[in-house]
């Protein structure tokens, strides 16, 4: 015992690891590390601080809002272990000097990201540089820990990945029916429409019959229009004439509830004459302009009525070009910018009332708009501890005594933390193993762009791809091409795939290769014409890849018990834990059975199995594949 | 529904409040933040798994925390306490208590931190009646059970919990006595109640009662306990020299209670008795983290909470809950 501890001490004091993210769970577990022995950290991470992160992101202070994580948890840490090495990167995992070799020089790689492509990126470059990788995530009170060793377990994504929610194109402009549809709609069009880039065309009806052909968008702000006349007539538009428009195609509300047309001298009446002139605003000095607070709204968890909804949305488009002129034009919804949320918010609840959607509150809006991941200090603490026990295992080469833990809100088999055995890896892995992909594509109609947009970086999450189909190249992305090159592959970009210098048809075979992360493989083409637009949105389909999973993950909603919106639309939030919520969820419905026999009895449920781990047999899916041994 | 300017200005959350807690909020909703805010919390006994807690409920935002360590700063305590700078000149002279205490005010402007000097074991019912929650670490059994005793003497209903982290292995208790939560149930909030027994009933349980699966450590910890009061030694002060008599005892308890003796492994008493007042980080960080989330529920009434132990041990990597049962229920 003696022995072995002071083996495991050895292991630590020497080891090199490299951290990837300095967030909720980088905190803690650089605090983990240093207070463990580790004396050699490094650690990456693109974010700087911000005032949300302060309930739990604990080596930050107040004074320390806008500045790197990385460098800022790095100072906070050597306060109280000031004999270590740490070296802080305030830099994106993805950049070009955090390459394969950089990655060979550690022991072990502890990741504490929160987002799937950089997930993937890491993956990549662990399995390249033959490091293993410690990956971790959490949800509110739900989390896990996994490691990966290349041709030991298997790697990150040998598993299907939940991919961010899409939605199709006329649910949004035309039949929304859950409130994240609005608030897709509020944020992706409208808010688009009124206050981002000017050329960027998007799917929200711009014309009106009313005003004849003289006028062609009715976006457009006349000479000398009044902002309240402005406002009014854009509220007129897209939630009145727009409806109306819509109801005009009996075809589509056949089986659905028609929406009501709501116009501003309905929602608010009693205001009609006396809105206009100049702003009554009385609170001209505040920082941030806010539509709430110059309305006297205080409490952002209340749910507004229409008419408080109108009144804000008009505040805040007014507020957007008297306050804000000068970024009308280039802003992107943010879902730190009050205004923005207040607007978004304020449009999605009148679309929502217009389609009899329930309304919701400001918090509640900016959760669903910002993607925001609930994150409690808590569940990080406790992931970080159990990272730092799998890298010790790691570092001293046991790979017998791996697991991965899942935190769980509810205990299963009594268990708040269970371990389970890793899996070997999938051998139709096309990250780990070189089984190839086929894609279905129209290979007379698609361009070369759409292919490696949606397909080689949407899907495959490759950074800087380069293509070829037998010996040519056609395409390579990435500083430093001849101009004669890049030209060529700008040209190549937006030919059709059979009309490519080497034509890509029926039965092609296509290479992808990603140099930095040194990720190859094959994509067996074949050609189709049809695709459904509802369910084949991209029209292309990639098959042979881990498919991801989309609604199906959370529609148990046991282990999503936060009380929260769903997730839907919250890509970060599910990609926290991949393939992760379908394994909880065999677990949890297997808590209802054991809740049900002993419902608050004092009696301890003697579960028969031995003392060895959980093993998810339950799970189909997962019983077919080998453990290790 | 209804006009925007209509709530009651005392019950809503600060701006400063809703922006800091903003991503937990939307974990455990605003009454719970708001009951977060009014509790009082005394914890006695500040080291590595305890000071894990303290960070975990000072950023959750609870109305205040007391700290309760007179043992003045020695270089073990460095250990796995990220609170104390290893710098003589700051902790030297000066209590545990006081020296977390100024680094964890800065955790959360919004939550008062304070020093109590005292002895645990001279804890009477006028002084908790201050507190909502009370945690002991490393004292004696003793004084826990005299806590304890005086916790639900008290007719304010404070919840009661020991922690303990030897090595690499940990254990809490929970004594809520009756504590009435909501539990979410498909989406529906229920109503429940639970009953808890005594530190005094749940350690005396004869062992022949329970499961042949309660946990290893229980049963352990519980040998330990009876080691240092036999010796006359204060919490965790034991080296392997100890191991022997250690052992010996194990089979006396485990023949008075008619317990097969493997129930207890020997290298687990090993490696419990070899840790003496060490503490591993990472099992600190995982007790503390669940503690955290235990007074959180507790607060709250949301969810359910455990009941009435808690194990951890990184050699298997469980974190079990074990609910022994009091002595007279068989």
């Amino acid at each position: 015992m003696a022995s072995s501890a002071t083996a495991s001490e050895e292991a630590v004091k020497a080891a090199k690891v490299l951290m990837v993210g300095a967030g909720g769970i980088g905190c803690e577990l650089l605090k983990t590390l240093a207070l463990s022995g580790f004396r050699d950290i490094h650690i990456i991470d693109l974010d700087t601080i911000e005032v949300s992160n302060l309930n739990r992101q604990f080596l930050f202070r107040k004074c320390h809002v806008g500045q790197s994580k990385a460098h800022v948890a790095r100072d906070a840490v050597l306060k109280f272990r000031p004999n270590i090495n740490i070296t802080s990167y305030h830099a994106n995992v993805k950049d070009a000097q955090f390459n394969v070799e950089f990655f060979k020089q550690f022991n072990v790689v502890l990741n504490g990201l929160d987002n799937l492509d950089a997930r993937r990126h890491v993956n990549r470059l662990c399995l390249a540089a033959e490091v293993p990788l410690v990956e971790s995530g959490t949800t509110g009170f739900l989390g896990q820990v996994t490691v990966h060793v290349k041709g030991k377990t298997e790697c990150y994504e040998c598993q299907p990945k939940p991919v961010p929610k899409s939605y199709p194109v006329c649910t949004i402009t035309s039949t929304p029916s859950k409130f994240v549809h609005c608030i897709v709609w509020a944020k992706d069009l409208l808010f688009a429409k009124l206050f981002g880039d000017k050329n960027q065309d998007n799917d929200l009806n711009v014309h009106s019959s009313e005003s004849g052909s003289s006028k062609s968008n009715v976006f457009e702000r006349n000479k000398d229009e009044d902002l309240d006349q402005y406002a009014r007539r854009i509220y007129d538009h897209v939630f009145g004439y727009n409806i109306e428009l819509a109801l005009e195609n009996e075809e589509t509300w056949k089986n659905r509830r028609r929406p009501n047309p709501v116009y501003i001298r309905d929602a608010l009446p009693e205001e009609d004459s006396r809105q206009n002139g100049s702003s009554h605003d009385c609170s001209n000095e505040q920082e941030e302009p806010s539509a709430m607070v110059s309305l006297g709204f205080r409490n952002p968890q209340e749910i507004w009525n229409l008419a408080d909804n109108s009144r804000v949305l008009l505040k805040a488009l007014r507020l957007f070009f008297e306050k804000r002129e000068k970024e009308i034009g280039n802003l992107i919804f943010d879902k730190d910018d009050q205004l923005a949320v207040e607007f978004v918010t304020a449009a999605a609840n009148i679309r929502a009332s217009s389609f009899g959607i329930p309304l919701h509150s400001l918090f509640e809006a900016k959760g669903v708009a910002g993607n925001i991941v609930h994150a409690v200090a808590t569940t990080n603490a406790i992931i970080a501890g159990l990272i730092v026990i799998e890298a010790i295992k790691v570092l001293q080469g046991d790979y017998k005594k791996y697991r991965m833990t899942y935190c769980l809100e509810h205990p299963s088999r009594k268990m708040l933390l269970m371990p389970v055995e890793p899996f070997e890896p999938n051998k139709s892995c096309y990250v780990c193993s070189e089984t190839p992909l086929l894609l279905d594509v129209n290979t007379k109609t698609t361009k070369l762009r759409e292919v490696i947009d949606k397909i080689i970086k949407g899907k495959l999450g490759m950074n800087l791809p380069l293509v070829m189909i037998g010996h040519t190249l056609v395409f390579e992305d990435g500083d430093g091409l001849e101009e004669d090159e890049a030209a060529n592959y700008a040209l190549n970009l937006e030919k059709v795939l059979a009309e490519l210098p080497a034509p890509v048809i029926n039965g092609t075979k296509l290479t992808v290769e990603d140099f930095q992360q040194e990720l190859s493989c094959s994509i067996n083409i074949k050609h189709r014409e049809e695709f459904d637009e509802e369910k084949e949105p991209d029209g292309m389909v990639l098959s042979g890849w881990s498919a991801p999973v989309e609604k199906q993950v959370t529609s148990n909603g046991g282990a999503s018990s936060s009380g929260a919106p769903d997730t839907d639309g919250n890509p970060e939030d599910i990609s926290t834990k991949p393939g992760m919520k379908r394994k909880l969820d065999e677990i949890l419905d297997s808590k209802e059975n054991f809740d049900a026999s002993s419902t608050s009895s004092a009696q301890v449920v003697d579960d028969d199995d031995d003392d060895d781990m959980v093993m998810l047999d339950e799970d189909p899916k997962l019983a077919k594949k080998k453990r290790l041994q | 529904m209804g006009g925007g300017g209509g709530g009651v200005p005392e019950e809503l959350l600060t701006a400063q409040e809703t922006a800091l807690y903003d991503r937990q909020i939307r974990v455990w909703g605003v009454d719970a933040q708001k009951r977060l805010s009014k509790a009082h919390v005394l914890v006695c006994g500040v080291n590595g798994a305890t000071i894990e807690l303290c960070k975990n409920i000072v950023l959750a935002g609870v109305g205040s925390l007391s700290l309760m360590d007179d043992h003045v700063v020695t270089e073990d305590d460095l250990n796995a306490n990220f609170l104390i700078p290893p710098d003589e000149s700051i902790y030297s002279g000066r209590s545990r208590a006081e020296v977390c205490c100024e680094s964890l005010k800065d955790f959360n402007p919004m939550v008062r931190v304070s020093v109590e000097k005292g002895d645990p074991s001279l804890i009477d019912e006028e002084f908790l009646d201050k507190f909502d929650i009370i945690v002991l670490s490393r004292t004696s059994m003793k004084t826990k059970l005299f806590v304890n005793d005086n916790c639900r003497k008290s007719s304010k209903h404070i919840a009661f919990y020991a922690i303990e982290c030897k090595g690499s292995c940990g254990e809490i208790f929970v004594d809520l006595q009756n504590h009435s939560y909501v539990q979410k149930h498909a989406g529906e909030p229920e109503p429940k109640e639970l009953t808890y027994h005594s530190l005094q009933e749940a350690i005396s349980v004869p062992w022949k009662n329970l499961p042949r699966k309660t946990a290893k450590l229980y049963f352990a910890m519980r040998v330990l306990e009876n080691y240092e009061l036999s010796q006359g030694r204060s919490a965790c002060e034991t080296s392997l020299s100890d191991l022997p008599a250690v052992l010996a005892l194990r089979k006396n308890m485990c023949d008075e209670m008619s317990l097969n003796e493997s129930q207890i492994p020997t290298a687990l008493l090993e490696r419990l008795v070899a840790a003496g007042k060490k503490e591993h980080p990472p099992v600190c960080a995982i007790l503390g983290g669940i503690l955290g989330q235990e007074v959180i529920k507790s607060i709250s009434g949301k969810g359910d909470p455990i009941k009435n132990f808690f194990y951890f041990d990184d050699t298997d990597g469980k974190g079990v809950m074990e609910d022994i049962p009091g002595p007279s229920t068989n």
